[in-house]
């Protein structure tokens, strides 16, 4: 029979709704409204997983995301996996199919049972330390041993159907929260007309009010519920996110919320729906209404499924109609938990007793309780459990807490529920990520968030109010003054009416004494999902780790995901008894974000596949994929690489483009090299700061080519840059340097040099540019323009204007290849059209289309550098032997003229820019390959230099490089030495860097 | 992420339109052939690492493109003031108001 | 020879151009997209675009302007229009005016007789950009999705524009009208835009005008 331990009535689900949805392959009924964990206590499951270290079976403890133990992995297809899902977070939908994420083959009948008792053996406390240290080699096989254990849980191995995206808010007033506190500043915040937004992680708001027994105005909680929810529904500027965890707790009220929209719906989102979205928000003001969890009491074998958070049972009876077993047995310290027995009571179950730690509890609740005839134990406590794979009995026996003793031998009690409550702890999480520190409350037995400078109020269980009335009260208050703070005023409100109910004082009761000690006692858990017991937090101080922080590392407690919800406060409370401190002295672990696990894909939103990060593209793009283009990525720039024909590989197209721009006449299209406008009457001074060479007789109609250092003198970017006018100036730039550059000439402008007259403007986009070279460009140019090409009247060097295919152009004839060149700039608008033009009528010429891999052969055979391919932020001019653009005489110390001029840097055995020819002209030097001088010396040999560039494939017939080497330009002629990975070394003479043309004639003419 | 009041513009942005440009109020030297090799180096290399105030240089680089300076908790993250290039930090540590620097800027209440 | 190159970029109207979303052929998905789409897409191509520099602070500056443009000179995070022309401000010494196609030579030359001898700059960046305009219901979520800048109307009115952070990279928001918004693009990122903007409007549906 089907969900025997589902309830004949009440709770928040929809009966009329049948769920089937499966669990580790076994099929199983539940209802609309039910969590996972609910619908597996509601069939009698009592094992949801097996231990991390000791591989014992665990079941589910609590009703909320403090749960450790029932993280299962979610899914029905590949492609669906989730892995690390909390039961009792998911809600249940039709077709749903979780399994354990750990104890495999079945968590029943598990293979580690027997490893999980050497296991235990094998990873005492401390395992990071102790058994991972030595020997290295050994992680990886410990990595898959933990990782298979440990429950991590897998990742799909097939891409997400589903989509994830950011969304970004601001607003006056963020409540994290929706239980009673958070509803109340909900409400106050909202009715002022203040931008609000209220999240809670839950499926449906209201928190502790959807199972409280108590009576709002007279009526039950959840209809105030109801109320209030649709009075914020109604207000324009309020966000309600339900299923929306506030993770992070960022700077300067930075939040994000991950909203789950669509988990509850099925495997897959609805076709359209997003699945998950992170919001992003800035708040002026944040309301913490985050509330309480519940301790547990530490106590033997208090793992074995059937122990449960009493405040987690209240929640199954009432909110869910399960009742995770028959006969009860209630630990506690306290009033609240006692309402767990009468709500057990009242849906006719039994109470086996209750134990109360306390000496003569009088508080309303146990009053009530007495009245209704359940048996109280006072000055005891559960200090064991017994039972394999699920409760059978628990063993209750008086306790001296002061003493920390056991002062009676006890009676065992047949019972398959043990509920357990050690107290609140005010879930300070959120209010700790930015580092703030919590201060213990000894009234309270908690942390509550100290002072930080975030703008934020808390309200409720977090600050350590936890009665129902003063919950509201705090938290309307607390709403009120936020919204005030943030330039609301707030409309006066009444608050439901709430009996006021007598509660005595919890003891302060974490670990419960052993007739044996701790080391010799039955395991008494502190951390499930990390395995730390009480004995191994004793090990860790007796052992000297002292700091809470060490003890956290050593131990594991409050790792992972499990952020310390559960275990936190009962691991500080036996590490300072332990040493003999206080809680207060012994202090707290940080939390971090995120408070829960959050996936992937909410992680990445949109930013995923095409929408990974932005492409780039030139306004002649279409023209090369339509001509067969390769491309290569530049920064975010899609260029042309090569354009191979027919079969061709990179090596073939290669050479024959090279070959046809010596030959004949080849198209690069130069579009994404950085363009800077410059105007003003300094502009020519400005350049005169900013180059290492001198701009101060550039003439109208020119161009130069100049290098720009950093302050430390080392070459940074370069470029070409023509004089349009007096005042007025077009810079070129590195493609990938085009932002850095511009920003570099801003800030000398703006904050060293801001009486210079002069302005930028990036031009990048705006101009096309079509590059033609090769001995018949300017035949082919020729053809297209008005421009007068005679090379008198054009010469090497200048720029003109006129129409090319009919469109206004300026070409420059400047030249990166040592051939006759024109750089044809079109306003990007009309380039293709002109690009169409130039490729009909270059078809006589052979024109041939080229890209980055034949700009970078040419270039180089003709020695001209590549900056951050030849230099590497530690090259000076004179390093790369262009000295000669080095203005020695230029009256302002120009920007890295100083620096070049250091002792170090004027050293003559820097490692300098060279060529180098393998002497055996069919090998090919690495690019990056070290080079020695001495190839048979003992390894670490000393190495004098590496390999920039270097090109097989090329116009000049034989294999060159260029490299830098120690001392190089004063060693032509001499031999360097490569050793490559393969045992094998190449050999190669250093020669000038020029392999084609050194005095120019070629593009010059 | 921080939220940071451009002088400019006026009003707080997101710390994703910024970028850090390193300590403010390091200016060029004015002959550095002057400077020894030691000066020059304090120069380009040396910074103040404080734990507190930190008067620092940043760009509002996907907004109105301008260098501005910030005064920053280097401990709380606050930023206590922001003012431009050529204007003197009100806030300098001890005995200095925040409050008053804040004012004006900030968020509008 | 005058100080500055001005100089006639835009050829004749016979001249064969394509606007930074030519490869997108929006003309042909007119009509296609979700009836009532919650966002509609036009891109407002071939427009004038000029970058204009200056000191904000210099009533003479500010004057000519006006003299040339008969347009306040904009204050900060502001756009002014008339019906041919906007001016926005894009930092405290920039603006960008947009004027109908082909008129960014005269206005140009109006402006630079107008300034005189001031210190300023004025750059044709017709090619290098273009505008997009988003009208629809759907606009401020699909904006929200993509910048963490606040879209909210008490933040952002009417006649307000803001360079920011959009998606992974950056662009101008600009506010037209109640439902109308504008971004300015860069040319070579258009068609990151493209994709980001069919995207991020696909929930609520996209329609393109002409």
């Amino acid at each position: 029979m089907s969900q025997v331990y589902r309830l004949s009535n009440g709770g928040r689900i929809d009966r009329s709704s049948v769920l089937n949805f499966t669990f580790n392959g076994q099929s199983y009924q539940g209802y609309a409204g039910d969590t996972l964990a609910a619908a597996l206590l509601a069939n009698g499951v009592d094992i949801v997983g097996r231990s991390f270290k000791y591989s014992r079976p665990r079941g589910i403890i609590a009703a909320g995301c403090e749960e450790p133990n029932a993280i299962l992995q979610i899914g029905a297809s590949e492609a669906t996996q989730v892995p690390n899902v909390r039961a009792t977070q998911q809600a249940l939908y039709a077709g749903l199919v979780a399994t354990s994420t750990n104890g495999w083959p079945s968590v029943n009948t598990d293979v580690m049972g027997i490893l999980g008792k050497v296991g235990g053996k094998l990873m005492p406390p401390g395992f990071y330390y102790k058994t991972f240290m030595y020997p290295q080699s050994f992680w990886m096989t410990y990595e898959k041993y933990i990782r298979k254990a440990a429950g991590l849980g897998r990742a799909p191995l097939e891409n997400d159907p589903d989509s994830y995206d950011y969304m970004s808010h601001h607003c006056d007033v963020l409540i994290v929260g929706a239980g009673p506190a958070g509803l109340a500043a909900a409400l106050a915040a909202g009715r002022s007309g203040a931008r609000v937004i209220l999240a809670d992680e839950q499926e449906e708001f209201g928190g502790s009010l959807l199972d409280s027994r108590e009576s709002l105005d007279g009526k039950p909680a959840a209809d105030w519920v109801a109320a209030v929810v649709a009075e914020l529904k109604g207000m324009p500027e309020v966000l309600l996110l339900p299923r929306a965890t506030v993770n992070g707790y960022h700077d300067h009220n930075f939040l994000t919320i991950h909203e789950r929209l669509a988990d509850h719906l099925g495997d897959r989102a609805p076709i359209g729906q997003v699945r998950q979205r992170m919001h992003r928000v800035r708040a002026k003001r944040v309301v913490l209404a985050t509330g309480t969890h519940e301790r547990p009491l530490v106590y033997g074998n208090n793992d074995v499924p059937g122990n449960m958070l009493a405040g987690a049972v209240s929640t199954y009876v009432r909110r869910y109609g399960v009742a995770p077993g028959r006969k009860l047995v209630l630990s506690t310290n306290n009033d609240h938990a006692y309402r767990v027995a009468l709500d057990w009571h009242d849906a006719g179950l039994k109470v086996v007793a209750v134990a109360d730690a306390r000496h003569n509890p009088r508080g309303s609740l146990v009053e009530e309780a007495r009245a209704k005839g359940i048996r109280i134990l006072t000055s005891s406590a559960v200090i064991e459990s017994r039972g394999s794979k699920h409760v059978t009995a628990a063993r209750v026996a008086a306790i001296d807490v002061q003493a920390h003793a056991v002062t009676s031998p006890g009676e065992w009690l047949d019972c398959d529920l043990v509920a357990t409550s050690g107290g609140y702890s005010p879930v300070v999480h959120l209010a700790s990520h930015l580092g703030g520190k919590p201060i213990w409350r000894d009234d309270i037995l908690g942390f509550v968030p100290g002072e930080a400078p975030q703008k934020r109020v808390c309200v409720g269980g977090i600050n350590g109010v936890f009665g129902l009335a003063d919950a509201l009260a705090d938290g309307f208050e607390g709403g009120v003054r936020a919204a005030s703070e943030a330039g609301f005023k707030a409309v006066e409100g009444l608050l439901p009416k709430v009996l006021a109910r007598q509660e005595e004082a919890t003891l302060g009761l974490f670990q419960v004494p052993h007739d044996r000690n701790t080391a010799r006692a039955p395991k008494q858990f502190v951390d499930q999902q990390n395995d730390v017991t009480a004995a191994a937090i004793e090990l860790a101080t007796r052992e000297g780790f002292e700091s809470v922080e060490h003890v956290k590392r050593y131990t594991a407690l409050g790792f992972g995901t499990d952020q310390g919800k559960l275990g936190n406060i009962n691991g500080l409370a036996i590490a300072a008894r332990s040493m003999g401190i206080t809680i207060p002295e012994m202090g707290t672990t940080m939390f971090r974000p995120n408070y829960t696990p959050v996936t992937f894909g909410a992680v990445a939103g949109r930013h995923c596949g095409h929408l990974f990060e932005p492409v780039r593209f030139t306004a002649l793009h279409a023209w090369h994929v339509k001509n067969g283009a390769q491309f290569e990525d530049v920064g975010q720039w899609k260029r042309p690489w090569y354009f191979p024909k027919g079969a061709e590989d990179i090596h073939a197209a290669v050479a024959r483009e090279c070959q046809a721009v010596r030959d004949s006449v080849g198209l690069l299209d130069a579009s994404t090299l950085g363009k800077i406008d410059i105007q003003g009457p300094d502009a020519r001074e400005f350049l005169n700061r900013i180059y290492t060479n001198a701009w101060t007789k550039l003439d109208v109609g020119k161009a130069r080519y100049g290098l720009m250092c950093k302050e430390d003198g080392m070459v940074f970017d370069d470029g070409v840059t023509a004089c349009l006018a007096d005042n007025h100036f077009l810079m070129t730039t590195t493609t990938g340097g085009a932002a850095r550059v511009l920003q570099w000439l801003e800030i000398y402008q703006q904050t060293e040099w801001p009486d210079l007259k002069v302005y930028f403007t990036s031009v990048t986009d705006h101009w096309a540019t079509l590059t033609l070279s090769g001995p018949n460009s300017r035949k082919l140019l020729g053809e297209v323009t008005d421009i007068d090409l005679d090379k008198d009247a054009f010469p090497f060097m200048s720029w003109k204007e006129g129409l090319v295919g009919g469109v206004p152009a300026r070409v420059f004839r400047i030249s990166f290849t040592g051939e006759l060149s024109y750089e044809v700039n079109i306003q990007a608008n009309y380039a293709m059209g002109v690009l169409e033009k130039i490729a009909e009528v270059g078809k006589q010429y052979n024109l041939t289309p080229y890209g980055t891999e034949t700009m970078h052969v040419l270039r180089a055979e003709k020695g001209f550098i590549i900056v951050g391919q030849d230099t590497d932020g530690s090259m000076t001019p004179d390093d790369l032997n262009m000295g000669w653009c080095v203005g020695r005489t230029k009256p302002f110390s120009w920007i890295g003229w100083r620096g070049m001029n250091r002792e170090d840097c004027v050293r003559d055995n820097r490692k300098q820019l060279v060529g180098l020819k393998p002497v055996d002209p069919s090998k090919w030097l690495p690019e990056g390959a070290q080079l020695v001088f001495d190839p048979k010396q003992p390894i670490p040999m000393d190495m004098v230099g590496h390999v920039t560039s270097s090109y097989a494939a090329n116009s000049l017939g034989y294999s060159f490089a260029l490299a830098v080497v120690k001392g190089g330009l004063k060693r032509m002629g001499e031999r360097v030495f490569s050793p490559q990975a393969d045992g094998s070394v190449i050999e190669a003479e250093i020669c000038a860097s020029v392999f084609f043309d050194p005095k120019g004639d070629r593009q010059n003419i | 992420m921080l939220h940071i009041f451009c002088p400019h513009c006026g009003e707080l942005r997101s710390e994703e339109e910024f970028h850090a440009a390193g300590q403010a109020h390091i200016p060029r030297p004015l002959e550095p052939n002057a400077c020894s090799d030691e000066e020059w180096g304090d120069y380009m290399f040396f910074r103040d690492n404080p734990r507190g105030l930190h008067h620092e240089l940043w760009i509002h680089a996907a907004g109105c493109r301008q260098y501005f300076n910030a005064t920053r908790d280097t401990v709380t993250y606050e930023i206590l003031e922001t003012y431009p290039i050529g204007a003197k930090p009100q806030v300098t540590g001890k005995g200095a108001s925040p409050q008053l620097a804040v004012s004006g800027q900030g968020e509008k209440v | 020879m005058s100080a500055i190159n001005v100089y006639q970029q835009r050829p004749g109207n016979d001249a064969h151009a394509e606007s930074p979303l030519h490869h997108a052929d929006l003309p042909s998905l007119v009509g296609k997209g979700r009836k009532n789409a919650g966002v509609t897409l036009r891109e407002k191509a071939f427009l004038g675009h000029l970058t204009l520099r200056g000191d904000g602070r210099d009533p003479a500056f500010a004057g000519a302007v006006f003299k040339a443009l008969g347009l306040e000179l904009p204050v900060a995070l502001t756009v002014v229009a008339n019906d041919e022309m906007s001016l926005q401000w894009l930092g405290p010494d920039e603006w960008l005016l947009i004027v109908p196609g082909g008129q960014e030579l005269s206005v140009e030359q109006k402006l630079r007789e107008a300034l005189g001898d001031l210190h300023i700059q004025i750059v044709n960046v017709s090619g290098g950009q273009t505008l997009l305009q988003l009208t629809g219901p759907n606009v401020r979520e699909v904006l929200m999705k993509s910048t963490s800048y606040d879209v909210h109307p008490n933040n952002f009115p009417v006649g307000k524009a803001v360079g920011t952070v959009f998606a992974k990279s950056q662009l101008v928001i600009r506010r037209t009208g109640e439902d109308t918004w504008e971004l300015l693009i860069r040319r070579s990122f258009s068609d990151y835009w493209w994709l980001w903007l069919q995207d991020a409007s696909a929930e609520f549906g996209l329609s393109i005008e002409a």
